[in-house]
């Protein structure tokens, strides 16, 4: 049984009107003297969107930054694949957004599972992101008069997603890494590419350091600070396929959790509805059609059960366009939870399209006659030259066919209104945190939440706690480095050492397919329990089959790729444990029992309306669950709705 | 469905910087034409190490060509056959039964071989550290719309940007030059108002960087055109060779 616990979470949310929370906030942090910033070392790792900007913004403030990453160059992160746009509530097109509203799309968004005064500061700093990056020289897409231009995303009626074609992320992504490498060239920032953090250190209760390997000469190395901000990104991979980058892990969050910090409702995960099927068993990843794309589109399955015609054959009055029928007001722009399930729903019955059944149209011819194929081509250009590359049709001509896939992830290590874990000192940035998104995020709001984790938010609360806090000198040769040097390199060892038969990309797909099965789009609690014992058959397994080649000493991508999966199978079980403790339905998280007539989420407020932290007590052990009850004062707890 | 293939491998296997590297030839069977690249090699990979033979080492990451990690020389051509494709991006279709593959890293002096198809490519990020900025800080910018920038300027400072920093230029060029990735990165910012303050300081910073480095000159090839999997153009390079040359002589 898992044991419970309530009032050992201060969010340290400040008190007053949601307005007003955050400027009161700022005003009542400390400060640190510019000359005294000089004295603090501080740790990124990760430099994404959040770690990027982190450790630009830190490193301007006059901090001495070093910054980890796993690619070989910080500006390869993940979130360089972000296609369709951030948010942000500059009410631009004059159609009515505002900050609140953007806050009250955010919540209801997330179904009631995030933390309103952390929504609502998100929103508030939203528009300062886009002014910052046009300022760096991201090159927003342009309206005729030299204005910047928006577009519509699921989960809203206002446009306020400011985009660069189909490659947001890979523009606002450059534009922090040149930040960044701004701060390199000035010498307050020490890059370490090819690294990848294996532990953290904790000294006298708070967060000191991490344990680091060198992926090209395999050394282990100990580097001390003053707080470590962990900036890693999602763990969606632990479902095998997703939409997430191949190096995308939970390692670094995985290993602050086992050193005592909450992990926050882990089971919340995102199956986006637009993605390209998967086509055979040696498919290595899943890729995203931006759901932007969902503005020009439509989706649409036929009437007829198991109909093989063409596409272009079914005429009109034999096209199901389900989201149009089943949700008028939102149509095809309903969140992503909700279309996704819509997906699923007509391919269990049958309806599905393409060799397997399990694909949907989203059809462009309308959106063709009306504006032509130039306009269609501006907006959409990339992601059509990659739907082609990879099918090998021409969605110019033909409906893209699509299915929903993994592609974020709502849970991360719980954090409160200062960004700080559990664990005094480790501050968690970007998708690695749980914090604004609830049960469901809402597209253009990942990349927004990002930069204003690093940009706006961090730059304050981290100097309240370094100014708050007396901190001992610390080595790397100091026993509790030492110790994390040895455990790393045994943990190494041990994986070398099974000498087994199987290969880690086997066990991680039987992983995958447990997880898809059961803690993916819908739950069952019999699913979920028969889930949690395949998972730990899985891992004894793996522990006893795996076979990794190579040495510890020398680059070793295997030995890389094992490690990673060796989390994943610890931390699978975290999920399903989650999954099948919250008896309700909310965002992504469908439980069947839990449905209403029309096969809609059914929250359970009573009894759930709380975020989930994790305790961690040992592998295979029942973690202690605490909770942080939320509560709801500016935006009504209300069934959503999107009809 | 497509028929499978049936393929020789010429795979580059070098163990590190200062070992000799050498081709291997693998043969790999029932190959799906519907496979990328790169799911052809970890198929190789699963196959070698059921052989007891340690895989081949490849940068990659995003897969779906955005990243810039991947970069292979296939059959002597810097990302494979197709134009404006990455080889994460290239698949199988686009080959033949009973083909024979060459593949190798990428091979400027500037990017020394890490191991096996692993080059070293911080060259490039120490050009962009070198001037490849526009220099704000955080909290000082003035509203997004203060200064409209003309539509097809942008889209121009796009077409630019979007250069992903895999270095095939350098790999197709005979000189290893690297102008067309930094003639990327000061067109973007030069075309941009945000980026004139610095225009001149940046242009020469990045230059004398990129020399240091070790590329070589541009003799005007168009090969990295060719090469580039983002579709950058070499009129970027005209423009660099003019900014340079107005600062130089300001
Ligand atoms: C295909 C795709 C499209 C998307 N499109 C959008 C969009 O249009 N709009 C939107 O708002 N959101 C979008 N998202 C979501 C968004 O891109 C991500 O949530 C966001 O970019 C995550 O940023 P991050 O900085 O938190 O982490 P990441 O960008 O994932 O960065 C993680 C960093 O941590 C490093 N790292 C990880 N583990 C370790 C370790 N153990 N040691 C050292 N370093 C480590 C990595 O090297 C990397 O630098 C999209 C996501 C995908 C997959
Ligand atoms: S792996 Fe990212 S571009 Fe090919």
């Amino acid at each position: 049984m898992v044991q419970v616990k309530e009032g050992t979470l201060d969010s340290k949310v400040p008190d007053g009107p949601i307005t007003e929370k955050w400027d009161r906030r700022r005003n009542e942090l400390k400060l640190i003297s510019p000359t005294n910033k000089r004295k603090f070392e501080i740790i990124v790792v990760g430099t994404g969107l959040a770690g990027a900007s982190a450790a630009a913004s830190l490193a301007e403030l006059g901090y001495n930054v070093k910054a980890f990453c796993i690619q070989d160059s910080p500006r390869r992160a993940h979130s360089i694949a972000a296609q369709g746009g951030i948010n942000a509530a500059k009410n631009y097109p004059n159609d009515g957004d505002s900050i609140w509203r953007l806050f009250y799309d955010t919540v209801k968004g997330g179904d009631f599972r995030s933390r309103e005064a952390n929504v609502y500061r998100l929103a508030q700093v939203s528009n300062h992101i886009i002014d910052h990056c046009v300022a760096q020289g991201v090159p927003f897409a342009r309206e005729y008069g030299g204005l910047l231009a928006n577009r519509t995303f699921g989960g809203a009626l206002v446009s306020r997603t400011f985009y660069c074609r189909g490659q947001t992320g890979q523009q606002l992504l450059l534009g922090a890494y040149s930040a960044l490498m701004r701060q390199v060239h000035l010498g307050k920032v020490t890059l370490y590419p090819r690294h990848e953090m294996l532990d953290l250190i904790v000294v006298n209760g708070t967060a000191r350091g991490i344990i680091t390997r060198d992926l090209i000469s395999g050394k282990l190395e100990a580097h001390t600070g003053h707080a470590v901000l962990l900036c890693t990104g999602g763990y969606g991979n632990v479902f095998y396929l997703s939409t997430n980058a191949k190096a995308s892990n939970v390692t670094a969050a995985w290993r602050c959790h086992k050193r005592g910090a909450f992990f926050a409702n882990p089971c919340f995960t995102q199956i986006h509805p637009t993605c390209i099927p998967v086509s055979g068993s040696y498919q290595s990843k899943l890729t995203l059609m931006s759901e932007s794309l969902r503005n020009d589109g439509r989706v649409w399955v036929p009437k007829k059960k198991g109909d093989t015609r063409h596409p272009n054959d079914i005429p009109e009055e034999e096209r199901d366009y389900y989201l149009e029928r089943r949700y008028p007001a939102y149509g095809n722009m309903v969140p992503r939870d909700v279309a996704s399930r819509a997906a699923k729903e007509r391919c269990d019955a049958g309806y599905g399209v393409g060799s397997t059944g399990m694909a949907v149209y989203l059809d462009f011819k309308d959106a063709l006659q009306r504006d032509g194929v130039d306009v269609i081509r501006s907006k959409y250009g990339n992601l059509f030259d990659m739907y082609l590359k990879i099918t090998n049709e021409n969605p110019y001509e033909v409906p893209m066919r699509i299915y929903p896939a993994v592609h974020y992830t709502m849970g991360g290590l719980w954090v409160d209104y200062h960004l700080q874990s559990t664990i005094p000192g480790l501050f968690v940035l970007g998708e690695a945190n749980f914090s604004d998104h609830g049960a469901n995020r809402l597209g253009a709001s990942a990349l927004m939440q990002g930069l204003a984790d690093g940009y706006f938010i961090i730059p304050y609360t981290l100097g309240d706690y370094l100014a708050a806090t007396t901190l001992e000198p610390v080595s790397p040769d100091d026993a509790a480095f030492q110790d994390g040097i040895k455990e790393a390199e045994g943990r190494l060892r041990k994986i070398l050492d099974v000498d087994g038969t199987e290969s880690t990309t086997s066990l991680h797909r039987q992983l995958g397919q447990i997880m898809w099965n059961h803690c993916g789009m819908a739950r069952t609690e019999q699913g979920l329990k028969e889930a949690r014992d395949q998972i730990r058959e899985l891992r004894e397994r793996f522990w006893t089959s795996v076979r990794v080649l190579g040495g510890p000493q020398t680059l070793n991508q295997s030995l890389e790729y094992a490690g990673r999966v060796a989390d994943f199978l610890e931390f699978a079980e975290l999920m399903v444990v989650d999954a099948l403790h919250r008896k309700e339905s909310c965002g992504c998280h469908f439980r069947e029992e839990y449905q209403t007539e029309d096969n809609e989420a059914l929250r359970d407020d009573e009894n759930f309306c709380y975020v989930a932290a994790w305790e961690f007590h040992g592998v295979g052990e029942d973690p202690t669950l605490h909770k942080e009850p939320l509560t709801f004062q500016e935006v009504p707890l209300t069934t959503r709705s999107y009809k | 469905m497509s028929d499978t293939l049936n393929l020789t491998l010429k795979v580059w296997r070098q163990a590190g910087p200062d070992q000799p590297g050498e081709f291997r030839v693998y043969q790999l069977s029932d190959v799906s034409p519907d496979m990328s690249f790169l799911e052809m090699l970890d198929v190789l990979n699963e196959q070698l190490l059921a052989q007891g033979e340690e895989p081949v080492a490849f940068d990659h990451d995003c897969r779906e060509g955005i990243c810039g990690c991947c970069g292979l020389v296939i059959n002597g051509q810097p990302h494979g056959p197709l134009r404006e494709t990455t080889t994460c991006q290239l698949y199988m279709r686009h080959f033949k039964d009973g083909d024979t593959i060459v593949i190798e890293p990428w091979r400027a002096a500037a990017f020394p071989v890490v191991k096996d198809l692993i080059v070293d490519r911080t060259p490039l990020d120490r050009i962009i550290a070198a001037g490849g900025y526009v220099s704000v800080n955080t909290g000082q910018a003035p509203d997004g719309n203060a200064i409209p920038v003309p539509q097809e300027v942008a889209e121009k400072a796009l077409d630019a940007a979007a250069c992903i920093g895999c270095g095939a230029c350098v790999a197709a060029c005979k000189n290893a030059s690297a102008m067309l990735f930094v003639s990327a990165k000061v067109s973007h910012l030069a075309l941009l108002p945000q980026g004139h303050p610095e225009r001149k300081k940046r242009v020469l910073s990045m230059v004398s960087q990129m020399d240091a480095e070790g590329f070589g000159a541009c003799t005007n090839t168009y090969e990295c055109e060719a090469a580039c999997p983002e579709g950058v153009s070499i009129t970027n390079i005209a423009r660099l060779n003019r900014e340079y040359f107005k600062a130089l002589f300001a």
